[in-house]
């Protein structure tokens, strides 16, 4: 496997008084697609710009391949970065721009046509080699900011919202492009975005990250099913979510009263005891609209559908129960009468869901 | 039918142009080929003998003075701007050193050029200071001096290679230092191989904002200089004043004007050619049309 591995340990970085990290600890795998996933200012980027070399830790260290690269200057460093407004040089054409780091190492002329052609045939910018980044599209910028880090070679690649200024249709376009590419290479990836959805499509391990802390690290599905806490269940897709004191305590489920809600029963794997609070998290695609009430005792909202979002694929009903809250149910629409056949806005209608198809997070 | 006001608006321009610079200049170049008249003046009879004394060693002499004066403070100028441009456009209170470059302004340029006098000459601030330190014991001739000439040259006209400096330099995106310093580059390639070309424009600017005033120079070299420091311009307001030549004075002037002219072209031709480099190959790549850099017009 290429690539190298990058190791955090107790990472902080202050700017005066506003921390932006706060003692991170991560490791990242060799030839791993890694992304840090958070809001603008949670210091995910902050975090990049100090694996790059552009900011110095406050304290804690960085390890490349078990070497400290805290005291080494950017140039020294074995990683290459695609920057988030792609930094490209306005003067340097195309062809220019990706041989930058092979003409300050002195690479003989053939081999760096050679090179420079590799890469630029690898982000389908062989005809554009001549032009100058002005004369480039959004997308074509990106492609360009990418050959360019990576004829480098670098161990890491690091990516700080690389797709942000793209439209969604490019954005989904480049990602799968970046993810060939990262097989291709074979090389770390660490990915900075604030889209969940780009996170959880191409990488191997997301760390979610708000307020300068990882809040979990893990798979897109351990995230996205099994979210360490409140923020990142609420920020990584949507959310419904539960709270009140345990009732009562089975083998790997808890039983909570849900006070207006009723009883609800959930899928527990954490230590739990009875008069504890609870926070359960419902998936909204895992919830079942009706309007006849369901014979299970436990896991039932009743409410007036408050809204209905029909999206093509899917619709979304929001549930508004008696207290005022709202609950979201999405269901697929697997066959062409399911739209037809729904329910309308102000029905009175019966949410239900599965026990196992609920999870309980860190308890507040 | 619509109606093309371009030359209304422009004739303010138009007449003030005409006026103050190509009347005028029209004038010193008919001056220039007439006969000196006995008591000064001119005497409207067709002459060369002005050109023909061009050729005079010691005006030779001075004109490589001038030259050498103009291009050492222009040189020294530029490279004292560019970092101290540097310096204020990263700096979080620019404003504040931009009225700091500025406020020597608001004194008289007559008056700042005597206060040097009042620094350098030998009953000086300077010597003084040396003297009282007992470092030297007897004052040091600074004044009257090509080098008194370059560093009072240089501290009246640094703001003109500051400000374009500046101006080209708060427009770079220093991102993309940080990009070549990624990509494997120093500090100081850097700075060589991504901000210097991109800001070539006001490098461009500063040379040529200081140059033409720095050549022309009359009053620094009449107050500061000495016999190795005449320059053309003193020149001129001599065979005007004192010897009453007019056509040589005038001729004169339109060698300083052929040179300077030269000069920019040579400068903007130079960074023209440059830019273009990217047009012709842009070019090569087939639909791309030849860009106008091509033809040297610089923007």
């Amino acid at each position: 496997m290429k690539g190298s591995q990058v190791r955090i340990e107790g990472v902080s970085k202050r700017f005066g008084t506003f921390e932006a990290v706060r003692t991170v600890s991560l490791t990242i795998n060799k030839g791993e697609f890694f992304s840090l996933l958070g809001p603008s200012g949670c210091g995910k980027t902050t975090l990049l710009r100090m694996i790059a070399g552009f900011e110095d830790p406050t304290s804690g260290r960085i390890f490349l391949d078990d070497v400290d690269v805290v005291p080494l200057a950017p140039h020294k460093r074995h990683v290459n970065t695609v920057f988030q407004n792609y930094a490209l040089f306005p003067h340097l054409t195309v062809f220019e721009n990706v041989a930058f780091s092979l003409r300050l190492k002195k690479t003989p002329a053939a081999t760096l046509t050679a090179e420079v052609e590799k890469y630029l045939e690898m982000v389908k910018l062989s005809e554009s080699r001549a032009k100058l980044p002005a004369q480039l599209s959004g997308g074509q910028k990106q492609r360009v900011a990418i050959a360019r880090a990576l004829i480098n070679q670098p161990a890491v690649l690091l990516l700080d919202e690389p797709l942000a200024a793209l439209d969604a249709k490019l954005r989904q376009h480049m990602l799968i492009e970046l993810d060939a590419i990262h097989d291709q290479v074979g090389i770390t990836f660490i990915y900075v975005t604030h889209d969940q959805q780009e996170a959880i499509s191409v990488s191997d391990r997301v760390a979610v990250i708000n307020e300068g802390q990882v809040q979990q690290i893990g798979s897109p599905s351990q995230i996205y099913e099994q979210p360490a806490n409140a923020f990142v269940a609420h920020f990584i897709g949507e959310t419904n979510m539960i709270e009140g004191p345990v009732t009562a305590i089975e083998s790997g489920a808890v039983i909570v009263d849900g006070k207006t809600v009723g009883s609800v029963r959930s899928a527990c794997d954490k230590k739990a005891f009875p008069g504890n609070p609870a926070r359960i998290v419902i998936r909204p695609e895992k919830m079942h609209i009706g309007t006849a009430r369901p014979t299970q005792p436990h896991n039932v909202v009743e409410g007036m559908v408050h809204e209905v979002i029909y999206t093509g694929f899917q619709s979304k009903y929001f549930v508004k129960t008696a207290d005022g809250a709202i609950f979201k149910a999405f269901v697929q629409h697997s066959s062409a009468h399911a739209a037809a056949e729904a329910i309308r806005w102000k029905d009175q209608a019966f949410l239900w869901w599965d026990a196992a198809d609920s999870y309980v997070v860190e308890a507040p | 039918m619509k109606r093309n006001y371009g030359m209304a608006y422009a004739s303010p321009v138009f007449f003030w142009l005409s006026f103050f610079f190509v009347i005028p200049l029209a004038i010193i170049l008919t001056y220039s080929f007439l006969s000196s008249g006995l008591y000064g003046g001119v005497v409207w009879k067709f002459s060369l003998q002005a050109y023909a004394s061009l050729a005079n060693s010691t005006l030779w002499e001075i004109t490589r003075s001038t030259l050498w004066i103009a291009v050492a403070s222009t040189a020294i100028m530029v490279s004292l701007a560019l970092p101290t441009a540097y310096f204020i456009a990263r700096s979080k209170s620019k404003n504040v050193f931009l009225l700091l470059v500025i406020i020597p302004f608001w004194t008289n340029f007559l008056i700042r050029i005597y206060a040097w006098i009042a620094i350098l000459g030998n009953n000086g601030f300077l010597n003084n200071l040396l003297l009282s330190a007992k470092i030297i014991d007897q004052p040091m001739q600074f004044l009257y001096n090509q080098n008194a000439v370059i560093l009072v040259t240089v501290y009246t006209y640094l703001p003109f290679a500051i400000l374009p400096l500046f101006a080209a330099i708060e427009r770079f995106d220093f991102s993309l230092l940080e990009a070549a310093q990624d990509l494997g580059a120093g500090k100081w390639q850097s700075i060589r191989k991504v901000l210097l070309p991109n800001i070539k424009g006001g490098i461009t600017t500063a040379l040529l904002f200081t140059f033409i005033p720095a050549f022309g120079s009359y009053a620094i070299p009449q107050i500061i200089g000495g016999r190795d420091s005449l320059m053309l311009g003193n020149v001129i307001a001599r065979e005007l004043t004192v010897t009453r030549n007019w056509p040589l004075s005038a001729s004169i002037s339109v060698m300083l004007t052929l040179v300077t002219t030269l000069g920019i072209l040579v400068m903007l031709r130079v960074s023209g050619r440059q830019a273009s480099g990217h047009g012709r190959r842009s070019a090569v790549s087939s639909q791309n049309a030849p860009s106008s850099d091509e033809v040297g017009i610089p923007v």
